[in-house]
């Protein structure tokens, strides 16, 4: 038992030695970067975080990707939970190829649609919008929510519906006040799903916005390449990036752990 | 578990078949469009047939980028499932030991990708990257974007230490899912623990290592932002994977006809290795049961 505690924390160290180097970087100064090698940041300074926070082309791109992720979160568990209650409870015509149908679509290389996608959304005029890139992230994020509501759906026992309908409960009421608190822990795990999918993803949000609705991970991109080298500016922003993700899984962490207690994912 | 029998279920589940219809149906058909037209503007178009399906299946660079990522993919599975499943055993079970280990397990996974290339960019930096600095340290000359050599065992590298926590998480809700009383079982039995994971553990969990085998493979055979940052797909060709070739083609030279072509081949491999996959895996758990 002790080995097996120091095998996993000796695991979540060396999990953690990158990011920690990305923050000792974002303390201290670019020529300080490029002069000294150190494990510790000595002089502490925090000019690159202020950049940041104070910089709109910068900081802009944080709300951007904060506001679409949201949408598409949103969007992707309202339309997905009852399609899974459907296919986890019912039989029905084409039930078994829709449902594989939706996987398929979690298999697309988004390289793939990223120019049909620029001409749909350009026809819509929807270039530059949060909608765009939230709809977008639904080719991946739908299908996903739909796999995973639908396991945590059929751990719960259907003589829960019959009673609830013999009660006397409208489909809508029993589904709202009866169904949904029941699978709780489940919709957490899919909205941290959704949440992780849609706020990683590059490719597409960068095709589809240029600038009112530029994500973050596009902006930390184009820096690269335009000034070149700035590495404590970079580790800054990365770090930022990692804030909201850490945030998230802070506030499932109990859901989380009762999701995964419930064995299906 | 018998269903009701009942087609109104298809109202159910239309919002999602039109919302996927739109996102995916749709863009798929201007796809298979492009791949069989020369596109010189607006208005100017002809038809190829399968002229460019007949050019990407001949083209070299295509293939050496096909063999890159197969072997990619594989390496990266190999290491990450058996990884993935041996930390999941040493997890905790219950208590707050258990949620700050998922918490801190799902981290690297909440890392958009290309802050993940950035974050390896500067860690594996010979000059002043803690994980460059220490290989150069050992006295071996390290340099990512020099060697092809060490930028592939960079890739790698990143790859397994960015997804291991999710088959690890996986894994670790298919153990959960095992009732205590088969443990109990098993100890009166007296089985050893090698047993219990072979005849206990390993079945249970693999309707979760299914997932997270194929949404690795999947994820493997799709990367782009990662080494994208890391290398741009160098030193030479050496880190460049399908999906990079693939941006270079339709983005770069705008060669939509060919590009788009590339784009449904591509999208068939994915499905045909997934099918399989997904068959075999289905395969073995029948002959258990």
């Amino acid at each position: 038992m002790q080995k097996r505690r120091l095998a996993l924390i000796f695991y979540l160290a060396l999990l953690f030695l990158p990011i920690y180097w990305m923050i000792n970087m974002s303390l201290r100064t670019n020529a300080d970067i490029m002069a000294n090698f150190s494990l510790i940041p000595t002089d502490i300074t925090f000019e690159n975080y202020l950049k940041i926070l104070t910089d709109p082309s910068w900081y802009s791109g944080y709300i951007n990707s904060i506001i679409y992720v949201g949408i598409n979160t949103t969007i992707s568990l309202l339309t997905a939970l009852p399609a899974a209650y459907a296919f986890s409870r019912y039989s029905f015509i084409g039930d078994k190829h829709v449902f594989f149908w939706l996987l398929t679509n979690r298999m697309a290389p988004a390289a793939v649609f990223l120019l049909p996608f620029f001409q749909l959304y350009s026809t819509f005029g929807l270039i530059d919008t949060h909608i765009a890139v939230a709809l977008s992230h639904c080719l991946f994020n739908v299908p996903l929510a739909v796999w995973i509501l639908e396991g945590f759906m059929s751990g719960v026992p259907r003589e829960i519906d019959e009673t609830a309908f013999i009660d006397g409960y409208s489909f809508p009421r029993f589904f709202i006040r009866v169904f949904i608190p029941l699978i709780r822990a489940g919709i957490g795990v899919t909205a941290f799903f959704c949440f992780m999918f849609s706020w990683v993803e590059l490719l597409l949000a960068r095709t589809l916005t240029t600038t009112a609705a530029k994500p973050i991970a596009a902006t930390m991109t184009r820096t690269v390449s335009a000034t070149g080298l700035d590495w404590g500016l970079l580790a800054a922003a990365g770090v930022l990036t990692i804030v909201p993700g850490a945030l998230v899984i802070y506030f499932v962490r109990n859901h989380l752990a009762k999701g995964f207690a419930l064995g299906r994912v | 578990m018998n269903k009701w029998q009942d087609n109104r279920a298809w109202f159910l589940i239309l919002p999602v078949f039109i919302i996927v219809a739109f996102s995916a149906v749709i863009p798929l058909m201007t796809v298979v469009n492009y791949s069989v037209q020369d596109i010189f503007g607006p208005g100017e178009r002809f038809f190829v047939g399968v002229e460019w399906f007949r050019e990407v299946l001949q083209d070299q660079r295509l293939h050496d980028a096909l063999f890159r990522q197969l072997t990619f993919s594989m390496l990266v599975l190999l290491i990450e499932m058996p990884l993935g499943v041996g930390i999941a055993l040493t997890m905790p079970k219950k208590g707050w030991a258990s949620s700050a280990t998922l918490v801190l397990i799902a981290l690297p996974l909440l890392i958009p990708w290309n802050v993940i290339g950035t974050i390896w960019l500067i860690f594996a930096r010979p000059d002043i990257g803690l994980f460059g600095a220490f290989i150069n340290g050992l006295g071996y000359s390290f340099d990512y974007t020099a060697t092809p050599m060490n930028a592939w065992g960079t890739v790698m590298l990143m790859e397994v230490w960015h997804w291991t926590p999710l088959v690890a998480l996986l894994a670790y809700a298919g153990l959960r899912s095992i009732p205590e009383a088969y443990y109990q079982a098993a100890k009166i039995d007296g089985a050893s623990s090698w047993s219990i994971f072979k005849y206990i553990q390993l079945p249970k969990m693999r309707g979760v290592l299914t997932i997270a085998l194929l949404l690795r493979f999947m994820d493997s055979f799709l990367i782009y932002a990662e080494p994208f940052v890391l290398t741009g797909g160098g030193p030479g060709n050496s880190t460049t994977f399908l999906s990079i070739y693939l941006v270079k083609l339709a983005v770069g030279q705008f060669d939509l006809g060919p590009a788009a072509a590339f784009s449904l081949v591509y999208f068939l491999i994915v499905l045909l290795f997934c099918w399989l996959f997904y068959n075999a895996l289905q395969a073995a758990g029948a002959e258990d049961n």
